[in-house]
């Protein structure tokens, strides 16, 4: 998907006038352009943070203190299904913006409603698995182990609500303004925020639990 | 109701405080009548607090700067007339106040002082040499400044309620977990740091953005200024480094708030790794201030030598690569951790290759000034200062960067003495020279020349005088923090670093003269044409102060010094360019969500720090209310009509056809 593709006509009359193809030279590059890269750079950076609690995760792994390791507390099929569910939100979530590219109002916003659902459902499933763990006294006080796995996995699980928010918010949105250049905007960034947190997990999936619940 | 607060949190018995506290609220107080009084409310919300202009952000940027660089030197009085007396003898400040000084000057100075000055200047300077009429993200811009000034208030509010932390600038646990500081200073601290973090996040994001992303029309990478490739620099370390420092500061905040053992003595916590993390930030932060002042010295270097920045491409090399490799030193703060010998030698070695990098830097600046007519102004003076002052402070830091006399010297006054040789001798002083060589583009008048030279030699002669008796007291082994001492060699060293703080003070108190005078005799320094200095990049190619929309016409940019050339060639041809047919601008309107999110940022933090729960949940919705607000808003932009452009513009062009008729014929030699 190039992104002259997906101006909108007052946009692309503006990229036209200044032939501004957003590498610096020509002049100043197009709204679209300036708003979705500084997003990827905000990406860069939240990524960044994450990779703080990641490091941290992988210094403290071991740091059981007597308690739980993970191959005592992880179910593999409620992981999975965690998967399933963010993985699935994900592809509504870029159907959302085709929806939103063709400009059609039903299309787009059915796709929004099942990413938010997945997206909720992800977050329930995540809700119960924290609540097990910690009835069985596997809370994040139990040991540094687990008070990284807390952190890491919660904070995944934190963006992931904020995104739902974001999404009510933009939904409502969506409804009453109809598709400007703006919102446009906004669906765009949402859908790399999206995508980005589907990324995050793999890699929790896969450093977290599955190596993890092989300890 | 009101969580941990209660009447005690004030501190009835200590009187510095309370009586510091009730002066800062009284003037306060009395600014605000006043501004009542005058009317000026409506000016002050319209002009400053809501807008977006980058002009006006970086203008309050560097006004927080320097009123917390005043709080955070009250500090550093303190803190050596403490010492000064204290031989033999417990001083007037007990170590627990002693404690919270020094914390509360490193925080101060390092966030809240030295950041929003840089950024200030980033946030001015930038977007005009760019030729851009504005940054990437206008209403983030001012969110990030009043984000950065909620932390600020909040550490201020903990001088009168309830206590700051007495952990360092850095809160090394375990020291800083519940057990052993289970008041409110460390909590203060995290939160007052997470929101400005926030905020200078967002500043990164946005001058990334704006760098690569919005300029003049053939303005390509290599013609860019050097303050614009430093800012550069900086602003990708924020983005690469503020996080990290966001995720250490929140394992801290679940460690205290919710039992969690990142870095506890029990359940298995690791301390180590807290000092790994916050070097991983904390090594990258004194480049995010360093650079952008490396930045301010080439332009004025090569400004008062009237030549062309010497060795360009290689300065823009060494900037990229001190970038890289100040991300891969930071063992260096914990030599004596013990992390082994070949570990602390790949580190040691890492470290000096810097000290080679920034040494390519300062053999340009003085091949720039080489053959040149040097003018000696006071950004000059500030520049020669520093080049002096900054090499010695390099090579003590190549020496702690050895590993077996790091372990001598670690955690001693010759590492306190290193680092403010490399802060105020490179930082502050570029702080003074851009502030002084960028007002008059921001207000129209020069600075007077006279109080800044006065300024320049005390504050040189304060610090050295200030700094290099600690080299010596760190070597006869005198440790940093010390709230008494016992030791008789130390002393003739300690009483002459405070005899410096009282030279130093001289320097403060010429600066404010300065200001004053300056804006007393504003019509003799008046500056008609824009460019005070005989400049060469597009800021002074603009109005000083410059319109809202910075530029009538986008400079279409053919040169690396853009408007050196322009001057150029309208003194070969005895006109100045041509312009074309004025058009109407649109610029971003007002918004006042900065303001409102900070302020609500302000109450969940203090909420938070107190345990005020209400109050924390009140303060988000309220936030989210805002954001949600500025989110429905319609119309971003309004539109400036093109006859008030050409208006704005006829003005500035009548003073330069005067300066052309003037001074043309001298060759452009103001
Ligand atoms: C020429 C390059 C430099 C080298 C080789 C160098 C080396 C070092 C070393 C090895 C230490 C650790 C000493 C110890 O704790 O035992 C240190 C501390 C420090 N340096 Fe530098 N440094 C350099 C430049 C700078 C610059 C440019 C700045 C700031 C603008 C800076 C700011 C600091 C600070 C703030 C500390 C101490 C922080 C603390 O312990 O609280 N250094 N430096
Ligand atoms: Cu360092």
């Amino acid at each position: 998907m190039t992104a002259t593709a997906i101006l909108t006509p007052s946009e692309g009359a503006a990229l036209a006038i200044h032939g501004a193809p957003g590498h610096g030279e020509g002049g100043p590059a197009s709204k679209f352009v300036v708003v979705s890269y500084g997003f990827w750079i905000f990406l860069l950076s939240d990524i960044v943070m994450f990779a703080g609690f990641f490091a941290a995760h992988a210094v403290l792994q071991n740091a059981i203190d007597g308690g739980p390791a993970g191959s005592a507390l992880f179910h593999r099929n409620t992981v999975a299904l965690e998967t399933a569910c963010l993985l699935l939100s994900s592809f509504a979530c870029g159907l959302s913006w085709a929806g939103a590219s063709a400009r059609r109002m039903a299309w787009t916003q059915s796709a929004l409603f099942v990413t938010g659902l997945l997206g909720a459902g992800f977050l329930a499933l995540e809700a119960r698995e924290f609540a097990e763990m910690i009835g069985a006294g596997a809370g994040p006080q139990r040991s540094a182990f687990l008070s990284s796995f807390f952190a890491l996995v919660g904070c995944h699980g934190a963006h992931v609500s904020v995104g739902l928010l974001w999404l009510a918010t933009m939904m409502a949105q969506l409804r009453i303004k109809g598709f400007r250049a703006q919102i446009q905007r906004r669906l765009l960034c949402f859908n790399l925020f999206w995508h980005m947190l589907d990324i995050v997990w793999v890699a929790i999936f896969t450093l977290v639990y599955l190596l993890g619940g092989a300890r | 109701m009101f969580g941990k607060l209660t009447w005690a949190a004030i501190p009835w018995d200590q009187p510095i405080p309370l009586f510091a506290g009730a002066f800062v609220v009284v003037a306060a107080l009395a600014v605000l009548l006043w501004i009542g009084v005058k009317g000026y409310f409506p000016y002050l919300w319209n002009e400053w607090i809501t807008s977006v202009d980058h002009k006006r952000i970086g203008v309050m940027y560097v006004l927080l700067g320097l009123v917390m660089l005043l709080r955070g030197f009250v500090d550093a009085v303190m803190m050596r007339t403490q010492q000064a007396v204290a031989y033999q003898a417990p001083g007037y400040l007990p170590p627990h106040h002693y404690d919270q000084i020094f914390s509360a000057h490193g925080t101060i100075m390092i966030f809240f002082a030295a950041m929003p000055i840089v950024i200030g200047l980033m946030n001015f300077v930038v977007p005009l040499q760019l030729g851009a009429r504005d940054v990437a993200f206008p209403t983030l811009n001012s969110t990030g400044f009043w984000l950065t000034a909620s932390g600020a208030l909040l550490v201020n509010i903990s001088l009168v309620v309830g206590e700051f932390a007495q952990t360092g600038w850095l809160p090394y646990p375990p020291l800083s977990e519940l057990p052993y500081s289970p008041g409110v200073g460390v909590d203060y601290y995290l939160w007052a740091l997470l929101i400005s973090g926030v905020g200078t996040l967002m500043t990164g994001i946005n001058f990334v953005t704006t760098i690569l992303k919005i300029r003049a029309p053939g303005m390509s990478y290599m013609r860019m200024s050097m303050f614009c490739w430093t800012a550069l620099a900086s602003n990708m370390l924020i983005v690469a480094a503020f996080p990290i420092l966001t995720a250490t500061l929140i394992m801290i905040v679940l460690d205290r708030y919710l039992g969690f053992h990142f870095f506890t003595n029990d359940g298995g916590g690791n301390m180590a790794m807290f000092v790994n993390l916050i070097w991983a930030w904390g090594h990258p932060e004194v480049y995010i201030l360093v650079l952008p002042a490396f930045g301010v010295f080439s332009e004025v270097i090569s400004t008062f030598s009237g030549k062309p920045l010497f060795g360009y491409r290689s300065m823009v090399i060494a900037t990229l690569g001190i970038c890289i490799i100040s991300f891969v030193v930071w063992l260096h703060h914990f030599f004596t951790m013990g992390a082994g010998g070949d570990v602390n030698a790949v580190f040691g070695i890492a470290t000096s290759i810097i000290a080679v990098v920034t040494g390519v830097k300062i053999y340009n600046w003085l091949f720039t000034m080489y053959g040149g007519r040097i003018r000696y102004n006071t950004p000059m003076l500030w520049s020669l200062g520093f080049l002096v002052t900054f090499v010695v402070g390099g090579m003590t830091g190549v020496l702690l960067a050895v590993p077996p006399a790091d372990f001598a010297l670690h955690n001693s006054l010759f590492v306190i003495a290193h680092f403010h040789n490399v802060i105020i001798g490179g930082v502050l002083f570029a702080a003074f020279a851009g502030v002084t060589f960028w007002f008059p583009k921001a207000f129209g008048f020069r600075l007077h020349e006279g109080w800044g030279v006065a300024v320049f030699w005390f504050t040189t002669i304060g610090f050295y005088v200030t700094f290099f008796p600690l080299y010596v007291a760190g070597l006869l082994g005198m440790t940093r923090r010390l709230q008494h001492f016992d030791v008789a060699a130390w002393r003739p060293w300690v009483l002459i670093a405070s005899a410096g703080v009282a030279i130093s003070a001289l320097g403060m108190i010429c600066q404010i003269v300065q200001l004053v005078v300056s804006i007393r005799r504003r019509a003799e320094l008046l500056d008609p044409t824009g460019d005070p200095w005989n400049g060469r990049s597009l800021e002074w190619a603009t109005a000083s102060p410059p319109p809202v929309f910075n530029f009538a016409f986008l400079p279409q940019v053919n040169d690396q010094e853009p408007y050196w050339a322009i001057k150029q060639r309208a003194i070969e041809t005895q006109h100045l360019a041509a312009v074309g047919e004025y058009l109407p601008i649109e610029m971003p309107r007002n918004s006042a969500t900065g303001f409102l999110t900070s302020f609500f940022a302000t109450l969940t933090g203090f909420g938070l720090i107190w345990h005020i729960w209400w109050m924390v949940i009140a303060g988000l919705v309220a936030a989210y209310a805002g954001f949600v607000w500025f989110a429905w808003r319609d119309e971003d932009e309004y539109e400036i009509p093109a006859s008030e452009v050409q208006r704005l513009d006829g003005e500035r062009r009548r003073a330069r056809e005067e300066w052309l008729a003037r001074e043309g014929n001298l060759g452009g030699v103001a």
